[in-house]
């Protein structure tokens, strides 16, 4: 096991490397004079010099690179042109805000998509396995801001209902902040547990025609214990993985939930960010989600490890 | 015959099909469908609501949007198109190097895969947004390129089980070069997960494009698009003109709704081990 972990670490370093490279580049590789850019559009320094040092653009590539990596392995991820604090604090303070939508709508997705997903696969080819499916399709067809405008413009119109437009943290008044986010967090649930429920339904498909389930059948177990110790044991796990590997798009989705809902988290961070090309934010923002997606896929992975032989030894 | 019974055993995807039909037919004969010009604005129909003279509305600026949702199909079918067709192009090559070569080849394609997965699509559409700037070229591109690390690791895998045929092993054995083995023996062989890549990949990049265009980084006015009508002043006249961000709203999800169904048979009919998604062992 010790040797699986060690090789999953030392994959990492490449990846990381890679991580810190790309995000470096993307300030390079914008076409045009960056500088004269700023300088004109936004006015971040009178003089060009100073502002090309400030940047470190003075430098060659290398050694330019070889400094930011020295200062992000310090936790130095540069300060924001726009409110001049620097951007790892600033991340940080948003940080909780977007991870407790991320994490409710996980809640919502899984509560929905673990049993119809289920439900699907014992029931195959009924007719209510054909609409959990279709639900599902549905699910990951209709644009979520959309399904938030109607949404919102439904509760105003049949219940003169506004989402409230300041944001109350959840140490403050944890009632007030959680009817803020639920419903943020419902239709970002929606769309992940329609992924979710899909790959439920054909993991306990496949566990289904297992011989050990047979076994268990012939044994004369009532269904429900079927279920439960025999297949779910064995179905979610590959399941636990999609859902590490879907925090990352849902931590996408929350820009747009966000930005509707005025909630003060990283998506709506970079959102302004990008508006205002402050490039030590985009940074920062790209630097840290990535960096966080592998870190979680790494734990994943190593869990999985831990509970499916078949990965450590393959 | 044979289509008959694809039909009755995949309902759903059947029905799917019949979108995607509509959706390409609605595309090649939007000058002939449409009842009005997409762009002319006539400001005194301002706001008009579904009617005989408009059967979907108008706009804020009086124009048709029956018209605008027609024409939209063709943005939409260019669109995802383009960026599809970048991004399998892009996917098979990487797929292809990485799964059939191996090796060192490898190791260096997937560990970059690796990294571009790392990071969020949207934020990553969003980066190469706001490095390019608007225009619909530049959405193309950049759903093409944001589509591609996905649809690479899809492709590899499904090299990676071919490779494994004896056939291959025979066509090396007679001294075929690699080239001739790629293009006589793989390239045939992954067309089928190709063509499930290329379906969900058109529903996916309707979407990210709607997406794009709420956040403001989407095809430039006037151009009917689907997703800039429901996001700019579709969410402004909202309560005022629901019908506005209604219709585009339903004809995206119809799309897209059309391309996952199509794209979920094809992958049950075509290769039963890719089912359960991109992400599905195997």
């Amino acid at each position: 096991m010790s040797r699986y972990i060690l090789r999953r670490l030392v994959l990492l370093v490449p990846t990381l490397a890679l991580v810190t490279l790309l995000v470096f580049s993307i300030i390079r590789l914008l076409p045009g004079d960056i500088v004269t850019l700023m300088m004109s559009e936004q006015g971040y320094a009178s003089d060009k010099a100073k502002l090309e040092q400030m940047m470190g653009l003075d430098q060659p590539f290398y050694r330019q690179y070889v400094t930011y990596v020295g200062r992000v392995l310090q936790g130095d991820l540069g300060v924001s042109f726009w409110t001049k604090e620097p951007v790892l604090d600033e991340i940080l303070r948003r940080l909780p805000v977007s991870l407790e939508l991320a994490l409710l709508a996980m809640v919502f997705g899984l509560l929905i998509a673990v049993p119809t997903g289920i439900f699907s696969a014992v029931r195959q080819d009924t007719w209510l396995d054909y609409l959990f499916r279709t639900g599902a399709i549905g699910g990951l067809s209709v644009p979520g801001f959309w399904m938030a405008t109607v949404v919102i413009v439904a509760a105003s119109i049949w219940w003169q209902w506004v989402p409230p437009m300041r944001y109350t943290p959840f140490a403050r008044d944890p009632v007030k902040n959680l009817s803020q986010l639920v419903l943020p967090a419902i239709i970002l649930g929606l769309a992940l547990s329609a992924s979710v429920m899909r790959m439920t339904r054909s993991m306990v498909l496949e566990v289904l025609r297992e011989d050990y389930v047979r076994t268990a059948w012939a044994k004369g177990l009532p269904e429900s214990l079927v279920i439960a110790r025999h297949v779910l044991k064995n179905a979610m796990i590959p399941v636990v993985t999609v859902m590490g590997l879907q925090l990352s798009a849902l931590l996408g989705g929350t820009v747009i939930m966000e930005s509707i809902f005025v909630i003060p988290g990283m998506g709506k961070f970079l959102l302004d960010a990008i508006t205002w090309r402050d490039y030590p934010v985009i940074q920062g923002i790209n630097l840290f989600l990535a960096t966080g997606v592998i870190a979680l896929n790494l734990v994943i992975d190593v869990v999985y490890g831990f509970l499916d032989p078949r990965i450590r030894f393959g | 015959m044979s289509l008959l019974r694809v039909m009755r055993g995949k309902p759903l995807g059947a029905l799917g099909g019949l979108l995607i039909l509509g959706l390409v037919a609605t595309a090649l004969l939007a000058p002939v469908l449409a009842p009005y010009d997409p762009i002319k604005v006539k400001s005194s129909d301002r706001l008009q609501a579904p009617g005989l003279s408009h059967l979907l509305g108008t706009d804020d600026f009086g124009r048709d949007i029956l018209s605008r949702v027609i024409h939209g199909a063709r943005i939409s079918m260019l669109l995802g198109l383009g960026a599809v067709a970048i991004s399998t192009l892009l996917a098979t090559i990487i797929g292809i190097l990485s799964g059939y070569y191996g090796g060192r080849i490898d190791i260096v394609l997937q560990r970059c895969i690796d990294t571009l997965m790392a990071f969020p699509g949207l934020v990553v559409l969003l980066t190469i947004m706001a490095m390019l700037g608007q225009g619909l070229g530049n959405v193309i591109l950049a759903l093409g390129i944001g589509g591609t690390a996905g649809n690479a690791r899809i492709i590899r895998s499904a090299v990676l089980a071919i490779r494994e045929n004896q056939y291959i092993e025979v066509a090396r054995a007679t001294g075929c070069q690699d080239w001739q083995i790629i293009a006589r023996h793989i390239l045939p062989n992954i067309a089928a997960p190709i063509m499930v890549v290329v379906t969900l990949g058109l529903g996916v990049a309707i979407l990210a494009e709607s997406a794009l265009s709420f956040l403001g980084f989407g095809v430039p006015p006037p151009t009917p698009s689907w997703g800039a009508m429901l996001s700019g002043s579709g969410r402004t006249y909202m309560i005022q003109a629901p019908w506005m961000a209604v219709f585009p709203g339903i004809a995206i999800s119809l799309a897209v709704f059309g391309f996952n169904m199509l794209g979920d048979a094809l992958r049950d009919l075509l290769d039963p081990k890719l089912r359960g998604g991109p992400q599905s062992r195997g």
